[in-house]
């Protein structure tokens, strides 16, 4: 603006006055959190704070912990369930709504499919919890069933929209080259598509099993008795005096997801290049 | 499934059998939603108009006492109806923290996706990586890293007060401002993608055109940086918003159940409150709320790729 300040950086088109210090400050605000949580994990006192030195205690006495153990591993076999079953879903679907002229009802499966990332999860919960309640009073059923149909459904969306994505971008001459050369149609689907597909499948698997494992509302509705998953159970605890057990386990389901992105972030990197 | 009539000839037929086959393939996942989420939907409205059992649960009666409990409340002892208070004043603090969060989500991350969309293009994954990573992560977890900041034992009022500019703690946690910085923290992510998503296709020689034309920075801000990106700006705020107003985790945590939003009295009616179609009438009402929201947002969206930039 004023042409004898010319001590500033040469002029540029992008800047805003102020808009990296604010982004900084948001990265900032986004970690402190987060590391404050894992750092208070090690203390060695009996509350969160104040800090007493560092020792592993916390994650032994996790470790130990039969309630813990048990709700670990009820997360994972939910997770791992219904990471498998949404992402087969998922892949269907995306097979019978990518690639193809537009058809009676190609906008409806789309509203149908996204519809758990619309609808509030609490009003989800709800329902959930008044028919599954009609079901066990009518047949008497108990069990993990109930908790898996319901991942498996939220999970959907989330597996459906990178194997989505990834279909977009692929090739379709190398099917109907397979084609060509008297492939059949299960021979071309195995050999050509599935492969291509793989990428997607993986992200959209990985994403539903994260999905699954950080679910906290629909779990904590629809859970009979003896059936905490690790997130119910944190909650559960959080209304009680909070000892650094519960940063441990934070920190190790922390450890879990963000790894899960990470390796997603890398395998993505990878493939593109 | 309907298939619409046509004259018999090869290429329609194959054009059905494929119609065919696109439905089959997508009728699993769609049985397991229909199943376990749009079609519970449907129950929760049919127990909105029933009247609740003594011990939770309903009895199938016709009622709209659900609906009138909503908006008013009638005394047991005396029979006198007044307006219900509590329940607007809990729809009013969630509809108010929703705003205000998306406000300051917008204030935070329009900067945030700003800068991310100017850096190099080969750091801009990692940037952008370093938003979404928490986003992955627990959101019970994140909230209670942010219990741990702001409770009175907790990092600020330390450190406030080893400087010595407070002498007792100041009271944070369980009040609306605890629930707004929670909701914030978590939320930021969904502002920033959709944000950059926008930011990253600016065209910036119409900001070089501006600036030939002797504009200031803040008028290229202004005139032309923020309406190119406001498809980006709306979708942000839609993001935010609808999950602010169904929050029932954070506020749960950090409102410690004196300070309730929708979600919080809606499980309320479910559990001690014994008083399930209400809880199913307050269901529908947040859902009606988000839906409008919804609906809001496709009408802007469809103006704006209607008109000529």
């Amino acid at each position: 603006m004023i042409p004898f300040i010319k001590k500033r950086p040469p002029f540029s088109l992008k800047r805003q006055p102020g808009f990296g210090l604010i982004a900084g400050l948001c990265f900032v605000m986004l970690y402190a959190p987060i590391i404050t949580l894992v750092v208070y994990s090690f203390n060695a006192g009996k509350y969160i704070s104040p800090w007493e030195g560092f020792s592993l205690q916390w994650y032994v006495a996790a470790w130990g912990n039969e309630a813990v153990q048990d709700a670990t591993m009820r997360s994972l076999f939910l997770a791992v369930q219904a990471g498998i079953y949404s992402t087969v879903l998922a892949t269907m679907a995306a097979l019978g709504t990518t690639r193809t002229r537009p058809f009676r009802g190609l906008m409806a499966i789309y509203a149908m499919i996204n519809q758990p990332l619309m609808v509030p999860e609490i009003v989800t919960a709800v329902a959930l919890l008044i028919l599954f309640a009609m079901i066990k009073s009518l047949t008497g059923i108990q069990g993990m069933f109930y908790l898996v149909i319901a991942h498996t459904a939220f999970c959907i969306p989330f597996a459906y929209l990178p194997i989505r994505a990834r279909l977009e971008g692929m090739d379709l001459n190398l099917e109907t080259a397979a084609a060509d050369l008297y492939a059949t149609p299960w021979k071309t689907f195995w050999r050509v598509t599935l492969p291509l597909l793989f990428p997607g499948i993986i992200a959209g698997s990985m994403l539903a099993f994260v999905i699954s494992l950080d679910d906290v509302v629909i779990t904590e509705f629809i859970k009979s008795s003896g059936q905490e998953t690790l997130p119910t159970y944190m909650l559960g605890q959080l209304r009680r005096v909070v000892t650094p057990e519960i940063n441990a386990i934070s920190t190790v389901l922390l450890g879990l997801s963000i790894s899960v992105v990470c390796l997603l972030f890398f395998v993505e990197r990878r493939s593109r290049k | 499934m309907r298939i619409p009539k046509a004259a018999s000839n090869p290429v329609s037929d194959m054009q059905r059998s494929r119609t065919r086959k696109n439905w089959l393939l997508s009728a699993p996942a769609l049985v397991v939603l229909a199943a376990a989420s749009s079609g519970p939907l449907l129950i929760v409205l049919v127990y909105s108009f029933l009247s609740a059992g003594e011990y939770g649960g309903v009895v199938w009666k016709f009622s709209t006492d659900a609906w009138f409990n909503v908006v008013f409340f009638r005394d047991i002892f005396d029979g006198t109806t007044t307006f219900a208070d509590a329940h607007m004043t809990i729809l009013w603090r969630s509809v108010r923290l929703s705003f205000i969060t998306t406000l300051i989500t917008l204030a935070a991350g329009f900067p945030t996706a700003y800068f991310i969309a100017t850096r190099p293009r080969r750091n801009r994954s990692l940037w952008l990586f370093l938003i979404t990573v928490p986003f992955w992560t627990n959101l019970l977890i994140r909230t209670f890293a942010i219990l741990e900041v702001i409770r009175n034992e907790g990092l600020i009022n330390i450190g406030l007060q080893t400087l010595g500019i407070i002498d007792k703690p100041i009271q944070m946690l369980y009040t609306d401002f605890a629930i707004m910085v929670g909701m914030t923290y978590v939320y930021l992510p969904l502002m920033v993608l959709p944000l950059y998503a926008s930011m990253e296709r600016l065209n910036f020689s119409l900001v070089e055109a501006a600036y030939d034309l002797y504009a200031t920075r803040h008028k290229v801000l202004h005139r032309i940086i923020i309406p190119l990106v406001k498809p980006g700006i709306i979708a942000g705020s839609i993001l935010v918003f609808i999950p602010s107003l169904g929050a029932f985790v954070t506020p749960r945590v950090l409102g410690g159940g004196k300070k309730m939003m929708l979600g919080n009295l809606i499980e309320l009616q479910f559990g001690a409150g014994r008083n399930w179609p209400l809880g199913a009438a307050l269901s529908v009402t947040l859902l009606a709320l988000v839906m409008a929201a919804l609906l809001m947002y496709v009408r802007t969206t469809q103006r704006h790729s209607g008109s000529v930039r």
